[in-house]
């Protein structure tokens, strides 16, 4: 079976979702976005300055762990973490961001602009605005904010300029529809960078695109080190969807590579969760058609998850539609499950993942029973758990 | 058969007049103050009114209209509350009334339903500003069966051939976006700059109305923005005035009405 998957279309559809429901304003920017993607992704000299800052500055090929105490813990399979975590800023987060930057810098804007919830995309886009001497304003939710001051004044020392979202709920969605208000606003000068595959097209597409080495690199490393040409299972925490999909993309049309997306389910999915795809229904927000948490008269519910990360009401379209093609499987961790995964994670492999990251070291527990004893199980260990250490200790 | 609406603007045309639309949103300060606050503005001499219908995410607004939002919805407001305040509105008058929101609600209630149930409130259209050409298909076919007017916008950065587009595709009028900003943003210090794109946007429409809106506060921005379009609307400035109204104890219900539908009257 070959799915010959090659989603979206010409219009950002992946199916029934994505597309661009935005204001007027923006369409003409959407298109000028796209355009300068397509010309430039392909270009050997754009390609380039893309891979030297991948390897000389971000760090690249991140390695292939084999994690042979946690194997051996769990009691089957090969297990191996994609280290994204050892990423310049602690996660898979700057692949995006910097091949984004790349493309403003060719369009000429002057100023960029973020979205951020926990930070981590805030600090990875301060950091190319940074290297590349552009000025940067991040918004971010005024309730994250207080929680993550560490990296408030991690942007603030790379010279951004962090505005509070004081609208909503005042977490990343209200953050999203600031970065979204201000683009509105200054459409002429301004680059969005969106941190995740979220938003109108050709966002979704081209985050996808920019994250999409880290699969690259997994089937070579797999190869490598097992002598197989494909991995047997893939799993990565999903949030917006940006590592998953960019683990996912490269191995979507070989069905003999299972797939595993892990959403937080917060306090259980009866209670505050996050988990748009396990419980969501399909709808717009921000910009695109996709499942979210909405109440029943379609407005957007609040999120909850003890990862900032993943504290969002709605989901990357693609993943969306990876679920309804039944080529994905999405699976539900809980935040108690989540801290259990950090420690797991830590105590056998040394490795102190981000609260993110340890929804998909959680699922391990559910996962591992059910597949061959021999399989290779890769883990996109997308982001270092320093940033977490205040909440770890709060609830250990 | 021509609607409700074009038959307004395209009379006011004929007389020589400007059209005025008033945005209020629905629910906002109240949901039990709705019908009084159409009813006044009606009594202002709006030519039409835009009731919004609150959403939690309005992407395209600035302040005032996302504070309203926000209040309308923490004090319960609905759907349906929205649309019988149309129904108890039309018991009385045929001003047409066109209905503002985001597409997700709609989405949610279903846009066939929606259709319906707006066109049997006696509801004109619909203004949906994050439901670019592209993806209106579905709203436009249910809009169409029932009669009613789907507005499209224009922007100052939208190119000639798109403005074309948006004009043939457009039902009662094109709503043109006076700045590439948000609601109630400031124009007084690039009222030129605003002219001109008018005047342009006026040589590509020509088979609809042509209304600009977005930061008009005084009948003096009205007038200076109505020289090449067909008419304007004012939303951000009266939702400004009714929380002005409603944060004075000292006034009673009928009181604040009676200012609002001075505010209206002066705007025109």
């Amino acid at each position: 079976m070959n799915l010959n998957y090659n989603a979206p279309d010409e219009n950002g559809r992946f199916g029934p979702y994505g597309g661009a429901f935005v204001p007027e304003v923006l369409i003409p920017e959407l298109r000028a976005v796209q355009a300068a993607f397509e010309q430039f992704w392909p270009d050997a000299e754009f390609q380039n300055q893309y891979l030297h800052l991948l390897k000389t500055y971000v760090g690249r090929p991140t390695a292939l762990t084999f994690a042979e105490r946690l194997s051996e813990e769990l009691g089957a399979g090969r297990i191996f973490l994609k280290r994204e975590d050892l990423c310049h800023t602690g996660a898979h987060k700057i692949n995006n961001t910097i091949g984004q930057i790349l493309l403003a810098r060719r369009m000429g804007k002057t100023r960029i602009i973020a979205e951020t919830g926990a930070g981590q995309h805030g600090v990875a886009t301060a950091t190319v605005a940074a290297r590349f001497g552009l000025q940067c304003v991040v918004y971010m939710g005024a309730e994250d904010m207080k929680r993550q001051a560490l990296n408030v004044a991690r942007m603030q020392l790379l010279g951004a300029e962090v505005r509070p979202a004081t609208s909503g709920s005042q977490t990343l969605k209200d953050a999203t529809n600031e970065a979204i208000r201000d683009w509105v606003s200054n459409p002429s000068d301004t680059f969005y960078i969106i941190g995740s595959v979220v938003g109108p097209h050709p966002y979704p597409m081209m985050v996808r695109t920019f994250h999409q080495v880290i699969g690259e690199e997994v089937q070579l490393q797999v190869k490598d080190k097992t002598g197989k040409n494909f991995p047997d299972v893939l799993i990565a925490c999903v949030g917006g969807g940006s590592n998953a999909i960019g683990m996912f993309y490269p191995f979507i049309n070989h069905p003999e590579v299972k797939m595993f997306g892990v959403e937080a389910a917060g306090e259980g999915l009866d209670e505050q969760h996050a988990a748009t795809l396990s419980k969501g229904s399909m709808g717009v927000l921000h910009g695109a058609m996709s499942y979210l948490l909405q109440d029943h008269e379609g407005q957007i519910s609040l999120a909850h998850s003890i990862s900032a990360g993943l504290d969002y009401p709605g989901v990357g379209p693609e993943h969306s539609w990876l679920m309804d093609l039944g080529r994905v499987t999405y699976l539900a961790e809980t935040d108690e499950a989540a801290l259990r995964g950090v420690i797991l994670l830590s105590k056998t492999e040394g490795i102190i993942p981000a609260l993110e990251t340890a929804h998909a070291i959680a699922a391990l527990e559910k996962i591992v029973p059910k597949v061959a004893s021999d399989s290779v199980i890769v883990v996109n260990c997308s982001g270092r758990g320093d940033k977490d250490m205040q909440t770890i200790m709060d609830h250990l | 058969m021509s609607s409700r609406l074009t038959t307004t603007l395209h009379a006011l045309q004929t007389q020589g007049k400007k059209a005025m639309g008033i945005f209020l949103t629905s629910g906002f300060p109240h949901p039990s103050v709705t019908n009084l606050l159409l009813d006044a503005v009606d009594r202002g001499g709006t030519d039409f009114i835009e009731l919004g219908m609150p959403h939690s995410d309005p992407l395209a607004e600035g302040v005032p209209i996302q504070h309203s939002s926000t209040c309308a919805l923490q004090a319960g407001v609905t759907m349906q509350d929205t649309l019988n305040a149309v129904i108890a509105f039309r018991k009385h008058s045929d001003t047409p009334l066109l209905l503002m929101g985001y597409i997700n609600p709609i989405l949610r209630f279903g846009v066939e339903e929606f259709c319906r149930q707006a066109a049997d409130a006696g509801v004109d259209g619909f203004i949906i500003p994050d439901l670019p050409p592209l993806e209106s298909a579905p709203l436009r076919a249910h809009a169409q069966e029932k009669g009613l007017d789907l507005v499209f916008l224009v922007a100052p950065n939208t190119p000639a051939e798109r403005m074309k587009e948006i004009d043939r595709i457009s039902n009662g009028f094109v709503y043109c976006v006076s700045i590439t900003g948000l609601t109630g943003t400031g124009i007084t210090e690039r009222m030129e700059a605003i002219n001109t794109y008018l005047k342009h946007a006026r040589q590509l429409i020509t088979s609809n109305p042509l209304l600009v809106g977005f930061g008009i506060q005084t009948r003096k921005d009205a007038q200076r923005l109505s020289k090449h379009t067909d008419g304007f609307i004012v939303g951000s400035a009266v939702i400004k005035q009714i929380e002005q109204l409603w944060a004075r104890p000292d006034l009673s219900l009928t009181e604040r009405g009676r200012l609002l539908t001075q505010f209206v009257h002066s705007l025109k």
